[in-house]
């Protein structure tokens, strides 16, 4: 959190964002962006929602209590990840696809209010399925970006302690889960994920696939995701080629993947009933 | 090479010896004469080729570039050719033309596991031939003038093309088809393989909308990629042979001829 504070600070600053119930004549500039940080919509949860400084749109979406999405920033460069993945797919990946559903979910977002609030039932229902394909995206993304690790930083390295001992439980080995995923991945036909979920139910780990981009709830209101793979050709076409299967063996076996990042979340999950947001 | 024959041409000409193939490529046809010369071959095989594009790899540039091509129709296309006679290795389901085997295939909704890859090999054939090197600007003749009577005028038909290409979520193709009930000419979105034969529609133009079509010459820039299709790609040639074989199927109407 710490180090998003200067980014978010110099966009306000940038953007003259004047806060709901504050006299802009009265505050300074910069008073009026501090307010805006410590106010109680700045820090939500997790990465993915934060209030967008972007000039009198943020302001009326403020104004009316709608928190917006953004763009999660990456924890490493573009390029830290080659050459399991290259830095051009990671930058188009990140600024163009990515940021595009962010924008797509903010306005159906936004019509959905407008919806709402004028109680016009078909426009609501007409909203879903943009709202489940952009949403789903950013939420997929968001936690895509987690998943990945530079080799550097411990990405790739197998997992141990409890996911470690979870996998070797539910498959058997670390190097079957591999090759189930890959095949689940090349058996996916057209645009999807695949998952490494946490069943909560049955505690126990599973591999699923969703459909263009629902987020794995669609497949189960049990069901925590601990590691995704896009399998969206414009997630490795640029790249790989097409070559043979879909879901290439490297990518999830000694390169990128930094398969910690579950582990905790996912176990301290069972343990209390917070929402696990993003 | 002036035009190309569409499959669908090709099933209407099918040799009682050669049923179950239907290939343009001549590497099958010699091996098929090599087998039928032995009098004592009892097995029927079914074989479905992989077809050539109609033209050079490379004569679609710049709008669509040779490795795009490359990897589309050589990997890909190619790929689901093997596996679709892979499946049918041992199936009950030969001897049927492509378009049988779909709807077959397809099941009324309930898709067989050929269903896929049979689709997909159809599709990829469509959509080679929907395109040709100079292609675009405007159809002609009767084409264009059921289009202006489909659609108010060739601009607005343009209009809807690639905005219903720009609102697919996913993988999937846009279509131009002839809709056989409803005898008019209608655009069409349709999912990852699925195709309108199955619906008894007519289908006149496709665009394939999956990433791996786009995705090594345009990136993530869709419009440039349909804008491009519609503007220098697009083949009306295909189009007019097409809405040609769609009218004997498809009554739309009594044209006007003058009264002598």
């Amino acid at each position: 959190m710490v180090e998003t504070l200067p980014i978010v600070f110099c966009r306000i600053i940038g953007a003259r964002v004047t806060p709901p119930r504050l006299n802009p004549k009265a505050c300074g500039r910069s008073a009026m962006a501090l307010r805006t940080l410590f106010s109680k919509k700045a820090f939500t949860t997790a990465s993915g929602f934060r209030p967008i400084a972007a000039g009198d749109r943020c302001f009326l979406r403020q104004a009316r209590g709608l928190t917006v999405a953004a763009l999660p920033d990456l924890a490493y460069d573009y390029g830290a990840l080659e050459p399991a993945i290259s830095g051009e797919i990671m930058r188009l990946h990140h600024q163009k696809h990515h940021q595009a559903y962010v924008t797509n979910y903010n306005n159906a977002l936004e019509q959905l209010e407008t919806a709402v609030a004028k109680g016009d039932a078909s426009a609501v229902v007409r909203l879903q399925s943009a709202i489940k394909f952009n949403g789903g995206g950013h939420i997929n993304h968001s936690i895509f970006w987690k998943n990945l690790k530079p080799v550097n930083e411990g990405g790739g390295e197998p997992p141990h302690s409890t996911l470690g001992w979870a996998i070797d439980t539910d498959f058997c080995s670390l190097e079957a889960l591999v090759q189930k995923m890959n095949a689940e991945g090349a058996a996916l036909q057209g645009s999807g994920w695949v998952w490494l979920a946490l069943d909560k139910g049955s505690k126990k780990l599973c591999v699923e696939t969703t459909a263009n981009q629902d987020p794995l709830v669609t497949k189960g209101a049990n069901l925590v995701p601990l590691l995704g793979i896009d399998v969206w050709e414009h997630a490795y076409y640029l790249q790989k080629r097409n070559e043979s299967a879909r879901v290439q063996p490297v990518l999830l076996g000694p390169k990128a993947y930094d398969l910690h990042t579950g582990t905790d979340e996912a176990f301290t999950f069972i343990l209390s009933p917070q929402v696990h947001t993003l | 090479m002036a035009m190309a024959l569409p499959l669908a041409y090709a099933s209407s000409v099918v040799h009682p010896f050669e049923a179950g193939r239907l290939s343009f490529s001549t590497k099958a046809t010699k091996h098929k004469k090599q087998i039928y010369q032995f009098r004592n071959v009892t097995k029927v095989l079914a074989y479905y080729g992989l077809t050539n594009p109609p033209y050079k790899l490379d004569a679609l540039e710049p709008y669509m570039s040779r490795r795009t091509l490359e990897l589309h129709w050589g990997n890909i296309h190619r790929g689901y050719s093997d596996s679709l006679n892979k499946q049918l290795a041992n199936s009950p389901l030969y001897g049927c033309t492509m378009e049988e085997l779909i709807k077959t295939t397809f099941n009324n909704g309930n898709p067989l596991p050929e269903y896929n890859n049979a689709a997909e090999v159809w599709n990829h054939d469509f959509f080679w031939e929907s395109m040709q090197p100079n292609g675009g600007r405007l159809p002609w003749g009767g084409v264009l003038d059921q289009i202006e009577k489909d659609f108010g005028s060739f601009s607005n038909f343009r209009d809807e093309f690639v905005h219903s290409a720009m609102m697919l979520f996913g993988s999937g193709w846009v279509w131009l088809v002839l809709k056989t009930n409803e005898r008019r000419l209608s655009i069409v979105r349709t999912s990852n393989a699925l195709c309108p034969l199955v619906w008894g529609d007519i289908p006149i133009i496709s665009l394939d909308m999956w990433e791996h079509a786009y995705y090594l010459d345009y990136k993530d820039d869709v419009s440039k990629y349909v804008n491009n299709f519609m503007d220098h790609l697009i083949s009306w040639h295909s189009a007019t042979a097409r809405m040609v074989r769609a009218e004997a199927f498809v009554n739309l109407g009594e044209p006007k001829i003058p009264v002598a």
